[in-house]
């Protein structure tokens, strides 16, 4: 009898440890106010990863924190610099997470929110009352995914037009242009040429290779959706993609598309202070609100502007809005501090004081309206416009999707490599083709 | 049974028999245990770093697997690689730097190596000279090949111009960003040609004297007598040569990456591959849809692909070196 009741004995043990390990599993990633860990009034140590590494981003961080070290002096906050999605997921796998992470790539929330990599921030919102509302609509968008938010907002980055002022007056143009029709026009005006035709001074790049004029950055400025109601791609269903393009081949053809790429290769690194727009070798250009600060450091004489980006022709009851994405932050499954961390996460995204030290020190915009309306906030002229843009209705971001970014991956190869130099064929056709390569990884990916 | 068992099987009574016989098995034993004691270091690194990862690829590769959820996906993932336009480009990338750059590094490198066997003075500084370069790490040397190449600003294309030749635009064209990353290989291979001229050096004088006096001349010489005895290097230089080609990433990627001006975008990746794709090589689509995509399951049935493919170019290679040293 004793092997039976051996084997009973080890049966059970074996039950036991399947039973606490299930209920882990069952909890793990359900983040809920008192998950697991400490309490958040206990005196302890948490660790947060972020993605910034210049210097004046990581004393911008050292600052903030030091506002939250004030508010819960029982909470010490390491932060370590410089950290990427990759070595996220990694510790989350390896069961050794920080108890705080914010990426860069809100292209990832799908990702994110979907597997229980980050815990649903939910229960904790809901328990402490937090106002949704503070967030713009586009914003709540980029940090949930099918109903699941799983991160909050750190920060934000706007995209606006960037133009040359000195060479929008030598053209005789008056302003910055609001729709399509008069980018087009005044790219033409500002265009100067070689005595062999080629490209001297470029109005506007219309590549869609060309730094930050991308198809995501546009879609909002021809109210052009990724999906349909049935949530598939919708590119050759939606007008606004067939209009964008059209007009935007459009424009590459005036000035020749081996003339256009010759031009371009020729240009600068983006983030240097070669950048064509800075160098005056581009009048017009979408970027982000970053680039102020870029110009105040590397072009100090150029005589510029800023204005919210035009809008298509049919569509300019959307001018005052644009592109929006920004960092995002959350509590990765496996956090031993759960409940700190969720204090943390909230006061970085919540607290107007930190995020508008956060905002000033790294130059880029405070995630909430309540931060944007600061006086505290520091607003030039320039960076004013992208605050505005945060704050239009008519800004929007990309959907979240489960295998990344990759739907405006596949179009962007779309658009560069085939449509713009003609070898697309009929758009229609070409689009048609995309839609179906990019249904068919979104299926593969367990959609 | 022998004469001498069978006597001896007659002389000793069952039991001692059964004795004699349990302690040869229980010889035999200690024996095959110890063998496996001194092979175990070995069968363990096997097991642990090739035999498993193997096999969790084999079996990620019929799952749906984002690193953080797993479920059963069929053979879903191997049919979609049959419908994936980029992984076929991919793949024709990555076989045009396989028969076209793996050739040209390991024929430039003997040249440069048969070169240096001749260099009497200064041979050392000769043969440090050609061997630095292969020290210096890829990003840092595949940035500074692309500012040197650039069409508009870089040196080399601006030097050309004013000596009235028109230079491609290398790295953003499409028809040129492979030949421009191969022309690159080209400038690091100091490991094999360091290899290479060991191996020269290694070739028996008394062989070329024969030779000669047969009355080889140089070209004969180095048919019939430098490449059968070097044969073994040749073999290791191009089965390594296809397996890092294969496996090519980091120059492709960095190059893609600043010939295109846009390093990062914030919030989204962007597509690999420019100008075009032609810079796409296998492992960077694989990487692509394992780490950009989460699609871990679909990247394992590219794993497994790659694998296969590097087998058979090392299975034919290994045949066609071994008829070769025979035939000579």
């Amino acid at each position: 009898m004793r092997p039976v009741r051996s084997r009973g004995r080890v049966a059970r043990v074996l039950a036991a440890v399947a039973a606490g390990g299930l209920a882990a599993a069952c909890t793990a990633g359900t983040g809920g106010p008192g998950a697991g860990g400490p309490k958040a009034e206990a005196k302890q140590t948490i660790t947060l990863w972020h993605g910034f590494s210049a210097p004046n981003e990581v004393k911008a961080f050292s600052m903030a924190l030091a506002g939250f070290h004030k508010l819960h002096p029982n909470i010490t906050v390491k932060a370590v610099k410089g950290q990427d999605d990759e070595k996220i997921i990694q510790a989350i796998r390896g069961g050794t997470p920080p108890d705080v992470v914010s990426s860069f790539t809100t292209d990832n929330v799908g990702e994110f929110c979907g597997s229980g990599a980050w815990q649903d921030l939910t229960p904790r919102l809901t328990a402490d009352k937090v106002d949704m509302a503070r967030f713009p609509a586009a914003v709540r968008a980029y940090t949930a995914y099918k109903g699941k938010r799983c991160a909050l907002p750190l920060l934000a980055d706007a995209y606006g037009l960037y133009y040359n002022k000195k060479l929008l007056a030598q053209a005789g143009i008056a302003g910055p242009p609001k729709t399509m029709s008069e980018l087009a026009a005044d790219a033409k005006r500002l265009t100067k040429r070689n005595p062999d035709g080629s490209i001297k001074t470029a109005g506007f790049m219309p590549t869609m290779n060309y730094y930050e004029y991308v198809p995501q950055h546009l879609a909002p400025l021809w109210d052009a959706h990724w999906t349909g109601p049935n949530g598939k791609s919708d590119l050759a269903a939606d007008p606004a993609w067939t209009a964008m393009l059209t007009w935007n081949k459009k424009l590459i053809d005036w000035y020749g598309y081996d003339k256009l790429n010759t031009f371009r290769h020729g240009l600068g690194q983006e983030f240097s202070a070669d950048n064509p727009f800075e160098k005056g070798k581009v009048a017009m250009a979408i970027d982000g609100e970053w680039r102020t600060k870029m110009i105040a450091d590397e072009a100090k004489g150029l005589d510029y502007g800023t204005a919210p980006a035009p809008v298509a022709d049919n569509k300019q009851n959307l001018y005052g809005g644009g592109f929006i994405t920004g960092t995002i932050i959350g509590i990765p499954r496996g956090s031993r501090h759960a409940d700190a961390a969720w204090e943390l996460v909230k006061y970085l995204t919540t607290n107007t004081d930190a995020l508008v030290t956060l905002a000033d020190n790294i130059h880029n915009v405070p995630s909430t309206l309540p931060a944007l309306r600061s006086p505290k906030l520091a607003k030039d002229p320039q960076f004013q416009t992208f605050l505005n843009i945060f704050g239009s209705p008519h800004s929007a971001t990309n959907p979240a999707s489960p295998n990344g970014g990759a739907y405006i991956t596949t179009f962007q190869s779309f658009v560069t490599d085939s449509y713009e130099p003609g070898k697309a064929g009929n758009l229609a056709a070409g689009l048609r083709a995309t839609d179906t390569k990019i249904d068919r990884a979104t299926k593969l990916a367990g959609q | 049974m022998t004469t001498v068992g069978r006597r001896l099987a007659a002389r000793t009574p069952p039991a001692a028999d059964a004795a004699l016989r349990a302690a040869a098995r229980r010889a035999r034993r200690r024996g095959a245990l110890r063998v496996l004691a001194f092979l175990a270091p070995g069968i363990v690194g096997f097991a642990v770093f090739f035999a498993y990862p193997l096999a969790a690829t084999v079996y990620f590769s019929f799952t749906r697997y984002n690193m953080f959820t797993l479920s059963y996906a069929g053979l879903d993932n191997y049919r979609f690689l049959l419908h994936d336009g980029d992984a076929l480009q991919a793949i024709r990338n990555t076989l045009w730097l396989v028969v076209v750059m793996v050739p040209l590094q390991v024929v430039f490198a003997l040249g440069v190596a048969q070169l240096l066997t001749r260099i009497k003075a200064g041979a050392g500084i000769f043969r440090t000279v050609f061997y630095l370069p292969y020290l210096v790490p890829p990003v840092a040397a595949t940035v500074a090949t692309v500012f040197l190449l650039n069409p508009a600003t870089g040196p080399v294309n601006t030097i050309a111009a004013r000596l009235g030749v028109r230079l491609p635009d290398w790295f953003n064209d499409p028809g040129w960003a492979k030949p421009a990353l191969t022309l690159m290989s080209m400038w690091a291979i100091g490991n094999i040609m360091v290899i290479f001229l060991a191996a020269l050096l290694d070739v028996p004088a008394e062989l070329y004297e024969a030779a000669a006096i047969d009355g080889a001349g140089p070209l004969q010489r180095f048919r019939h007598v430098t490449l059968p005895t070097i044969s073994p290097v040749l073999l290791f230089a191009a089965v390594t040569g296809v397996i890092e080609t294969l496996q090519y990433f980091t120059q492709a990627q960095v190059a893609s990456k600043v010939a295109s001006g846009q390093t990062d975008l914030p919030g989204s990746n962007l597509p690999p591959g420019y100008p075009d794709g032609s810079t796409l090589t296998f492992p960077q689509w694989l990487y692509q849809q394992g780490f950009q995509e989460f699609n871990m399951g679909y990247a394992c049935v590219l794993a497994i692909v790659l694998f296969v493919v590097a087998m058979a170019f090392t299975a034919i290679l290994l045949r066609r070196f071994h008829a070769f040293a025979e035939d000579a």
